[in-house]
């Protein structure tokens, strides 16, 4: 059996990545993709420990998360596409127009 | 009659004049503002005649609650209305004189710009007026006497546009302040030892304690009294009275020579049982109406603006009237108050139609020989200024001569001494009042050689008599300062004395004069009679038969002469101890250094630390979304560390 220490170096792996990815790209797609890296390393944790503490709710919990990052990746690509449209660009760093 | 009098129509009657002239005045054709505003005097006047009419089956005092006005704990104000024997007089010289003022002011003001404003403010007045006199509080009454203050600097200032009036209204506003800062602490103490300010109450609790004498009976009366010298220009505040001439005259008459001023003698009269328990008050009372009786009668003596010589002629009849007060015969105060409301209006509206005739102007030194060019006037300034010199049967005599008796029998030992200041004033009233009726009406017209630049005054046509509606008040003032004191003719001449048995029941009256005391009041009549026809010689010769001796004469009393002149240099030694010091501190403690420095400095500097912070802290809203990342990051970073080790041992993972 896999010790719950591996999963969860392996999440905070994976959630490291996707702040640093974050926080480094330009595209706003690939942030958007970097998010959802994210909210699956955080996933993973929960399913870990379900699994660890034989409790259903931590997977009753990814289910929530998962809807919740369906959802805003709807949001997300909409928005997406209308600042395509009005700004043709996809770098975040132009997009700051509620600059001071 | 028990049912309702319905006072409360007295006073607001006008007050919706003013309200419908205020508002809808200007667009108003002017017939339609006078009528609206003769109207809004008639009703109140036709109103006080009938209750006067009625008078005998009343139950008295009457009072008359219209609602709550303050409650705050055990304390209550009512708009509360009375009405006694003091209070009937005062209403029909307040709407019998006003309406009379209103009608002349339509002839008078008929070429004025601004004369819906006029009648508006007029109205305004004879509001405040009536509920000054009508109320049946103290507080009630406050709110009459600032009202009337206001209509006073707002009638003062009627010409805004001409500096010194402006400066006048301002004047009249700031000295009449310090006198209500008198009366609002007189209010506080009355508060503090009574718990209400209605008359009745405050009276009814004076009258079960009998040993209440002096104390703080003596305080509140004295705060009352600076109250009173504000309003009816009293030593030391009087200074604003003859300024407050630059108004119209028939704001002159009706506010500062019939009304208003007597607001304060009043409100003495009104509250004669707190005088009455503190003989340094009333002495103090006697002794201001003596001096300033004295004080102004002096400086009429040289003025040459008609209206100023009239305006220092109040200040000193209303000495006579405080005079009286003081030594205890308050309903002789409000005889004279009577007598003088009509031919001191009188004298200001004849002193109006001279100033029409000769279209606005008003220095005695270039008039002379109207006598002949306008009769009517003369006539009736004729009976005023005899009426005011105490010439018997005029109606001024008898008053003043009740004042200068009862002064003389008063227990009060200063008695004599202000007898003897009124006695004296009397021969000077006489004296400046004959000059100023000399220089008018006889001799040869002098507005030929004082060839003053015609200013294009619009309508100047030579010297002509008022039109009707201005003769007409006239007429009916000088009947009425002819018989007016015929209601207060003492025994010792052969009459009844029907004012001061009338107002009896409200001012306790002097006991009745002895048998002997009868003969003396014969003796000081005469004496004073003798006195103002020494005044009225002097005048006589000094004006009329040798004016050549007056120059000798200035010549020769040359300091006095500049004293009076220039009014004892009053204004200058109140701008120099009082105004320059006080404009001083504000301008460079109060302005320069607290507002400026702190308030001003104060909001600066906040505002200048606040944008410096900003100026900083901004960089953090860069704008940037992968900065606000990164702070993110850095935030939940920090915050996990802080989990880890800060306070770790108290959340178990």
């Amino acid at each position: 059996m896999v010790p719950i220490a591996y999963y969860l170096v392996l999440s905070a792996i994976l959630f490291s990545i996707g702040v640093a990815a974050f926080l480094i790209k330009r595209n706003i797609i690939t942030v958007f993709m970097s998010i959802e890296l994210m909210l699956n390393a955080v996933n993973l944790t929960f399913v870990a420990f379900a699994h660890h503490w034989h409790q259903v709710s931590g997977q009753i919990f990814v289910f929530f998360v998962m809807v919740v990052a369906a959802a805003e990746a709807a949001v997300g690509l909409a928005i997406i596409i209308a600042l395509f449209r009005t700004r043709a660009t996809l770098n975040v760093d132009q997009v700051d127009l509620m600059k001071l | 009659m028990t049912s309702s009098l319905h006072l409360w129509l007295i006073p607001i009657v006008p007050f919706a004049g003013f309200l419908v002239n205020g508002l809808l005045g200007r667009r108003f054709p002017k017939a339609l503002v006078t009528t609206v505003a003769w109207v809004a005097t008639l009703i109140p006047f036709l109103h006080v005649l009938n209750i006067a009419l009625h008078f005998s089956s009343l139950t008295l005092p009457y009072t008359e609650n219209v609602g709550t006005w303050i409650t705050a704990g055990s304390f209550h104000a009512d708009f509360a209305f009375a009405l006694d024997q003091l209070t009937l007089i005062m209403l029909l010289v307040v709407t019998g004189v006003g309406f009379l003022i209103h009608l002349y002011s339509a002839g008078y003001m008929a070429h004025e710009e601004g004369y819906w404003r006029f009648f508006a403010y007029l109205n305004l007045f004879m509001f405040f007026m009536l509920t000054l006199v009508l109320a049946e509080n103290f507080l009630l009454m406050f709110v009459g006497w600032e009202g009337v203050g206001l209509a006073s600097y707002l009638l003062i200032g009627f010409y805004f546009t001409k500096d010194s009036a402006a400066n006048a209204g301002k004047k009249a506003f700031v000295v009449n302040r310090i006198g209500d800062f008198g009366f609002l602490l007189a209010m506080f103490l009355l508060i503090a030892h009574f718990g209400t300010l209605s008359f009745s109450e405050v009276f009814g609790q004076i009258s079960q304690h009998p040993e209440w004498q002096g104390g703080f009976l003596t305080a509140i009366a004295l705060f009352l009294v600076l109250g009173a010298t504000g309003k009816s220009a009293q030593i030391p505040l009087y200074v604003w009275l003859p300024d407050a001439m630059e108004g119209p005259t028939p704001v002159s008459a009706l506010i500062h020579a019939a009304t208003m001023v007597t607001a304060g003698v009043y409100m003495v009269a009104r509250a004669h049982l707190i005088f009455d328990r503190s003989p340094f008050a009333l002495s103090t009372v006697a002794i201001i109406g003596a001096a300033t009786a004295l004080f102004a009668a002096t400086i009429g003596l040289v003025q040459t603006d008609i209206k100023r010589v009239l305006a220092y002629s109040t200040v000193s009849q209303l000495g006579y009237m405080f005079l009286a007060c003081g030594v205890g015969a308050y309903s002789s105060g409000i005889f004279h108050l009577l007598t003088h409301a009509f031919f001191k209006a009188l004298l200001f509206l004849s002193a109006g139609s001279v100033i029409h005739a000769l279209s606005g102007e008003q220095d005695m030194r270039v008039m002379g020989g109207l006598r002949k060019k306008i009769p009517i006037t003369f006539w009736t300034m004729t009976m005023a200024v005899f009426a005011i010199c105490g010439i018997p049967p005029f109606a001024g005599f008898f008053s003043k001569d009740e004042i200068l008796y009862q002064a003389f029998v008063s227990p009060n030992p200063i008695g004599k001494l202000v007898w003897f200041v009124g006695l004296f004033t009397a021969g000077l009233t006489a004296f400046y009042m004959f000059r100023l009726w000399y220089l008018t009406f006889f001799g040869e017209s002098r507005a030929q050689e004082a060839a003053h630049d015609d200013h294009g005054h619009g309508h100047s046509h030579g010297v002509h008599e008022s039109p009707w509606i201005m003769l007409g008040p006239l007429v009916i003032l000088a009947i009425l300062s002819v018989i007016g004191g015929w209601v207060g003719v003492p025994e010792a001449l052969g009459g009844h004395a029907e004012i001061d048995h009338f107002l009896s029941p409200v001012l306790q009256v002097a006991p009745e004069a002895a048998e002997g005391g009868k003969s003396l009041e014969l003796l000081l009549a005469i004496v004073s009679v003798v006195t103002g026809a020494i005044g009225w010689f002097i005048a006589h010769l000094l004006y009329f038969a040798k004016p050549e001796l007056r120059a000798q004469l200035a010549a020769k009393v040359r300091g006095l002469h500049s004293l009076l002149l220039n009014k004892y240099w009053i204004d200058e030694l109140y701008g120099a101890v009082i105004v320059t010091p006080v404009l001083l501190v504000s301008r460079y403690v109060l302005k320069g250094l607290f507002d400026t420095g702190v308030i001003t400095g104060g909001g600066l500097a906040l505002g200048y630390t606040t944008q410096g912070i900003g100026s900083v802290v901004q960089r953090i809203q860069s704008g940037n979304i992968r900065s606000y990342a990164g702070w993110l990051a850095l935030g939940a970073a920090a915050l996990l560390l802080l989990t880890y080790f800060g306070f770790g041992a108290h959340l178990s993972f």
